[in-house]
């Protein structure tokens, strides 16, 4: 394992209701850096992401987070996650749901009208959630992540639905956080993501394809849209 | 176990159940509809208002407050909150034991009204102290809800959290003594009645009603009630898990 591995996954194995959704994965991420975890709706990833955070049953190998299994108490206070359904009180307003989550946390008052910031929803505090866009859910979801300030954030599809302006700012916070020191852990589904990742883990059926940069990618399939990698990688597979 | 988290989670949940004003309207009012039917079709001075009203307090927040917590937690369960919660560092019981809090101080106020109007307009005489009827209904409420919180471990959807209402708390009703004195009881349903926990909240009720206070067996089912509580708050915590398939 690499020094600078905030992550470390080996040998991972989950079976969810019969079905084998990881056979055996094993992977890295780079600490202080975008890795993006990439790959159709039902590949696996937000298994992966689950393992990771520490609430999905495995049957057998290891998932070490920060240098230490995942799931250990100490991990709690030190990850930031947000789910693939936007994870807030439907019937509590925005600023219910970070206060909330903030007093949970222990963290400060400052800290909410922070995260209102970083996801663009100062103007929408006072709105009850159940009455907000999909993609608006999605970022008080994202927004409660940020609450703590955490080393590893692990965004399960956090950008989905949104406008393009949205999302090129939230790849921003991403990239900004980063420099900072936090490692996160992206999933999407949608490929034109793909080049806003510092590092690529591509997803298909459980089984993990590729573990690059997407210069590498493109250098090593000769393609240059990643799309194109992405089936040109799974016509190698098959 | 963290007392801001638990206030926290009583906050939130009381919060919850303040944007829902007619959910609040449901559980203050219709006890008190059922009070004063109870009261006109046996007529004020006959001896099953007075000797059924008073237990019928504390059975009314055990309901309600059963049903009310088993949808909540289901709820929270689904939304995919309660996995976000279990990310977090906090311990299963602070979860538990705020949306006990919360759901007692709903009953405080459900007690109180129901309490007021049938020990007053209704005329229901109470011969023991007026206030220990109103602690005994929300003991009883506290009770439901961790009962509740329990149960919802084992529903999948809201129609099976609604479900498990008449197959946990009817057999309790039936066999607490309310229908039938539980001394006139088979012995084998004596035996089960020893078993459940509404039977000494329904006794606490009726020795208060009857100014029994003193007795020894009062102080055995204010134990009771308190352990079962303890109890339900402990398995309710146990079936909540971090890790899910």
């Amino acid at each position: 394992m690499s020094a600078a591995a905030a992550i470390r996954v080996t040998d991972l194995r989950v079976v969810r209701g019969g079905a084998v959704v990881l056979p055996d994965l094993s992977c890295e991420v780079a600490a202080g850096s975008v890795t993006g975890l990439l790959g159709p709706s039902g590949s696996g990833k937000s298994t992966l992401l689950r393992a990771i955070v520490g609430v999905q049953k495995v049957a057998s190998g290891s998932v070490d987070v920060l240098g230490q299994p995942a799931g250990s108490a100490d991990l709690r206070s030190r990850i930031g996650y947000m789910t693939q359904a936007p994870s807030v009180y439907g019937d509590l307003t925005v600023g219910e749901n970070l206060v909330f989550f903030a007093r949970v946390l222990d963290a400060s008052e400052a800290a909410v009208d922070r995260v209102l910031a970083e996801v663009s929803l100062e103007e929408y505090r006072g709105r009850v959630v159940n009455r907000l866009s999909g993609g608006q859910r999605a970022r008080v979801s994202l927004a409660a992540a940020l609450l703590a300030e955490p080393d590893l954030l692990v965004l399960d599809e956090p950008t989905v639905g949104l406008d393009p302006v949205l999302r090129r700012d939230l790849w921003e916070l991403f990239h900004g956080l980063a420099e900072r020191g936090t490692t996160l852990l992206v999933s999407s589904h949608v490929m034109d993501e793909a080049d806003r990742c510092d590092a690529l883990l591509l997803l298909r059926e459980g089984t993990l394809l590729a573990h690059a940069t997407p210069a590498q990618l493109r250098e090593q399939t000769g393609e240059d849209n990643l799309e194109d990698v992405f089936l040109r990688l799974i016509e190698e597979h098959a | 176990m963290s007392l801001r988290i638990t206030g926290a989670v009583a906050r939130r949940v009381v919060s919850q159940l303040r944007r829902d004003p007619r959910t609040i309207a449901l559980i203050v009012g219709v006890p008190c509809v059922l009070m004063v039917l109870l009261q006109q079709l046996f007529g004020r001075d006959s001896s099953v208002f007075q000797e059924v009203g008073t237990p019928m307090l504390g059975l009314f927040p055990f309901i309600t407050m059963f049903l009310v917590t088993s949808v909540t937690m289901l709820r929270e369960r689904t939304s995919g909150t309660l996995e976000r919660l279990m990310t977090m560092p906090l311990h299963k019981i602070d979860i538990v034991a705020g949306y006990a809090f919360a759901f007692a101080l709903v009953a405080v106020v459900q007690a109180t009204v129901v309490s007021l109007l049938a020990l007053g307009l209704l005329g229901l005489d109470v011969a023991g102290p007026n206030w220990l009827v109103v602690v005994l209904a929300v003991a009883n409420a506290i009770l439901g809800s961790t009962l509740g919180l329990f149960v919802s471990a084992f529903a999948e959807t809201e129609f099976q959290a609604v479900q498990f209402m008449p197959a946990v708390v009817l057999p309790q009703i039936l066999l607490c003594g309310l229908f039938v004195p539980r001394d006139q009881m088979a012995a084998w349903l004596r035996a089960i009645s020893y078993a459940l926990p509404l039977t000494y909240a329904y006794d606490a009720l009726a020795r208060t009603a009857a100014n029994e206070i003193d007795d020894v067996w009062f102080a055995v089912d204010c134990l009771v009630v308190i352990g079962s509580i303890a109890l339900a708050i402990a398995l309710g915590a146990a079936t909540l898990r971090r890790r899910t398939a």
